[in-house]
């Protein structure tokens, strides 16, 4: 799984960066990962603030609040789960990823194999 | 099975140690598993510890270990059918990713070693652990010698290891290696740990505990097997040339009480010159063919300190021409003092004192005492450094002082006086950091730390 990271977020919680270019490079990465047939899901995720939070307490209450907001300077804005041989394969894709670049970062993680 | 016979068993075992990364490169092919090729390579020996004394060796001792290797495992398989199920998922995988090649029959065992040697250099690994992959999996020692040579606990590193191993296994850190293109990309990550693994094995020189594994001596064995594999790569020699040429100087280094010996101040005779000659040979081909990498360099400055037969008659403009590139290729404060040092060899003391246009003020920091001693982690640099210290004519007081007050700063141990080297450019960084322009066009130093030198205190500093 990759977990792409915004490096930076402005003011209205929107990474920075989304001009043209960016997009085209972004479309570009989507198809290319695609075609190559390991795309296994991956979403963008909307701004932050519309983010909610909820956690559930001990008793069983509900809490429900507004954010998370940007207190890191990274921040989760999107995600691509690919099926690949192994790590090098993986981070041959992340460094593609065009959320690598311009201060932001792609975190690889294994999805865990739960038996199998 | 062990006990049996302890002093020849520690012997064979010895013997066992290359025969060792061979076969556990070869299991690990076959079965994509680090914990059951180390599993089964041990019984396979344990084995042979206990059928050859018997049996007489085999004409084949590299198939009978492999065969009787391959046969625990598929019994392991078949009592563990998950374990199976998975092993034979993973082997898809990376039979999908890399078809395996057809089984070498023309050598007796085919050399797979070179993966593991990325793979345990692998950079999503911990340095530390990177370290201890290689002298467990590839020089073939266990966990204790590996946690003695560290100096750190048995538990400490049997689970940096087995942390690292994990995560060989659940990130799916290939056994593999690189394509050419990607070469020069992951080949230094493999020549830094072996070079840590060396300048580690300097530090544990000077310590009291004898019983401490050769740590330099494991590194060039590691090196030479490297060097084996990839012959054409140019800094695979010049590292294996600088740590012979280094290394020769073993002997003399150390005076009858155990105190370090300034290189200037060493009895030559003492070096070991079958080492230095085999170290020399290499020189020529780390040298042509396009502009040497790094250890290329620090070979070819070690390999002057070596020929040369006292301070007096050392090439030292050729030492300075050398750390002139040096400093370009990985500038340094280590490089940054041991240039400074050889500019004072050249062009004498007064060099380090007077209005500098070049080096000057990085002589004068030559000789303060514990400098040049901390630029032992590359010990062809402390040559230099020494000399240009301990090393001036009688004349020079701050010679006589740094012999008085080295002893001390070196038992403080390598990895204090190492800081105490930088420190002194740290406190300088903002004035020279405004002659930097200039400084460019005449190609000195830049005031970034070595990537041995920071790499290697990760190494040490960050045990997890």
């Amino acid at each position: 799984m990759l977990l792409i990271n915004a490096g930076s977020v402005g003011e209205d919680g929107q990474a920075d960066g989304c001009d043209a270019q960016a997009v085209e490079d972004w479309i570009a990465f989507d198809k290319a990962v695609r075609d190559a047939g390991v795309m296994v899901s991956g979403e963008s995720l909307a701004d932050l603030v519309t983010a909610t939070t909820v956690r559930v307490a001990e008793d069983g209450r509900r809490s429900v609040v507004d954010g998370p907001f940007a207190e890191t300077r990274e921040v989760l804005g999107g995600f691509y789960v690919i099926d690949v041989p192994d790590l090098d394969a993986a981070l041959d894709w992340a460094a593609r990823c065009p959320g690598a670049r311009g201060g932001g970062s792609v975190v690889v993680r294994p999805v865990a194999d739960m038996g199998a | 099975m062990r006990e049996q016979g302890a002093g020849t068993g520690r012997a064979v075992e010895e013997v066992f140690r290359e025969e060792h990364g061979l076969l556990l490169a070869t299991l690990v092919r076959r079965f994509g598993d680090l914990d059951l090729a180390e599993e089964v390579t041990a019984e396979a020996i344990e084995a042979a510890l206990v059928r050859w004394p018997v049996d007489g060796v085999p004409s084949r001792p590299g198939a009978w270990l492999l065969t009787t290797a391959r046969r625990k495992a598929v019994d392991r398989l078949r009592r563990d059918r998950a374990y199976a199920a998975r092993l034979a998922l993973l082997q898809v995988a990376a039979d999908r990713a890399a078809p395996a090649p057809p089984p070498d029959t023309v050598r007796e065992l085919p050399d797979e070693r070179l993966q593991l040697f990325f793979t345990c250099a692998h950079p999503a690994l911990p340095a530390p652990a990177r370290a201890a992959l290689m002298l467990r999996c590839l020089a073939g020692l266990t966990t204790a010698e590996t946690a003695r040579a560290h100096l750190v606990p048995e538990a400490t590193m049997a689970q940096r290891i087995v942390r690292a191993k994990k995560k060989i296994r659940e990130a799916r850190i290939p056994f593999r290696v690189p394509g050419a293109d990607e070469l020069p990309e992951r080949l230094p990550g493999v020549l830094e740990v072996l070079y840590s693994v060396f300048t580690e094995g300097y530090a544990a020189s000077s310590g009291p505990d004898l019983t401490r594994p050769d740590l330099a001596g494991e590194a060039i064995r590691l090196t030479r097997i490297l060097h084996r594999l990839l012959p054409r790569e140019r800094e695979v020699t010049g590292l294996l040339a600088l740590m012979l040429l280094v290394h020769a100087r073993r002997a003399a280094r150390t005076g009858p009480a155990g105190e370090p010996v300034l290189l200037a101040d060493q009895d030559r005779g003492r070096w070991d010159h079958a080492m230095i000659a085999e170290g020399l040979a290499l020189v020529p081909a780390v040298l042509t063919g396009g502009p040497p990498g790094p250890y290329g360099v620090q070979a070819a400055i070690a390999a002057l300190h070596d020929e040369a037969a006292d301070v007096a008659t050392t090439d030292w403009p050729q030492i300075v021409a050398l750390y002139d590139v040096l400093s370009a290729l990985a500038p340094s404060p280590v490089v940054a003092v041991n240039r400074a040092a050889a500019v004072a060899m050249r062009d004498g003391p007064e060099a380090g004192t007077g209005p500098p246009r070049r080096a000057g003020r990085r002589a004068a920091a030559a000789r303060i005492p514990a400098v040049p001693r901390g630029a032992g982690r590359s010990a062809a640099a402390a040559g230099a450094a020494g000399r240009g210290s301990g090393g001036l004519p009688p004349r020079t007081r701050t010679g006589r002082d740094t012999a008085g007050t080295g002893p001390a700063a070196a038992h403080a141990g390598r990895r204090r006086t190492t800081r105490l080297s930088v420190r002194p450019f740290r406190r300088r960084g903002p004035a020279r950091r405004r002659g930097r322009p200039q400084r460019r066009s005449s190609a000195v130093t830049h005031l970034t730390l070595p990537p041995p030198l920071s790499s290697s205190d990760n190494d040490t500093g960050t045990g997890s």
